[in-house]
């Protein structure tokens, strides 16, 4: 299935959770938050919601700003 | 000598000064920075992570949390629902209500676009963030954002990352004046520590500040001269100035002149 992650298509395999993919990607699910077509994704939920094919997701993290 | 604390929504913040974690050389320099400015409250921004590089360094590896304060901002946000969707994401990303609103209207000077502003505020507000916008140095927008919600109001000394300095010191005064229940912090402008000491001096609750610190030569030595610079106005601030007159007032006695 395709997933948009970070405005780019990607291949993801089926019903892969929130938490797996972090894991993919080597990222701290404790530093990073998740926006899931347009809603904030809570922390409790990343290992419970499984991704579906045209799921849009926007993954953040802090960097420096002022 | 102590002076007092910055009080914000109820919540005691040692330092007056804020600092921003960006455009520093290396993380271990800005981590020094922030050491030697006091800072108990320090800005981040939220972004995208960078698919291309996998984990890897963190900003927060080099920010001490147990003792600064994470102030997540919405910096680069130029609609009310850019802004408050990276609120969201900063207060998840945190897990803290804290955001420093920004939502910028002109990409040249980076002044805030005051109708996105506001609208964003109320919305936050209602959501339960504690919403420190950055406002223009305008009295009529300041108590707007005040009367909509705003834990504090944070009207600009000049524009960001301009190192120019109060470039408007009567408005400033005017907004201090009139704006007395929440606090008003001064964020963006400072170019170096005069800049800070004078803000402070004309009564502001605190000041942020980010390219003063992080663009010197010596970001580590310019964050402490900050400190000693946002104390110094502060005590100034509280000791009360004299007032200041056109002609000379004798600091020695007229009586006893040896003639």
């Amino acid at each position: 299935m395709t997933i948009v992650l970070n405005g780019e298509d990607r291949e993801a395999p089926p019903d892969i959770t929130v938490l797996a993919l972090l894991e993919t990607l080597d990222y701290a699910p404790g530093r990073v938050a998740v926006e899931l077509n347009g809603d904030v994704l809570r922390r409790v939920d990343f290992g419970r919601r499984t991704l579906r094919d045209g799921d849009r997701i926007e993954l953040v993290q802090f960097v420096g700003g002022g | 000598m102590q002076t007092g604390t910055l009080t914000i929504a109820g919540r005691s913040y040692p330092s007056r000064l804020i600092v921003g974690t960006g455009k520093y050389p290396d993380f271990d320099i800005m981590r020094r920075a922030i050491e030697a400015s006091g800072a108990s409250m320090v800005t981040v921004a939220v972004r995208r992570v960078d698919l291309s590089r996998r984990g890897g360094e963190s900003l927060l590896d080099f920010i001490d949390t147990t003792r600064v304060t994470l102030l997540p901002n919405t910096a680069g946000c130029y609609t009310a629902d850019e802004a408050v969707r990276t609120a969201r994401l900063g207060r998840e990303a945190g897990l803290s209500d804290l955001v420093k609103l920004e939502v910028i209207g002109d990409e040249k000077t980076l002044f805030p676009d005051n109708e996105g502003l506001l609208q964003a505020t109320r919305i936050l507000v209602k959501e339960g963030f504690t919403v420190l916008p950055y406002t223009n140095d305008d009295l009529v927008v300041a108590k707007r954002l005040r009367d909509a919600g705003a834990a504090a109001v944070m009207p600009l000394a000049a524009p960001i990352g301009s190192g120019l300095g109060i470039q408007n010191p009567a408005n400033l005064r005017i907004l201090l004046e009139e704006i007395r229940d929440v606090p008003v912090i001064v964020d963006a402008g400072v170019g170096t520590a005069s800049d800070a000491a004078i803000v402070m001096e004309t009564g502001a609750d605190g000041v942020l500040m980010n390219t003063g610190i992080a663009g010197a030569d010596d970001p580590v030595k310019m964050a402490r001269a900050m400190q000693l610079a946002v104390q110094a106005g502060r005590l100034a601030f509280e000791a009360g100035r004299i007032p200041k007159k056109l002609h000379a007032r004798a600091s020695s006695p007229l009586e006893g002149i040896v003639r």
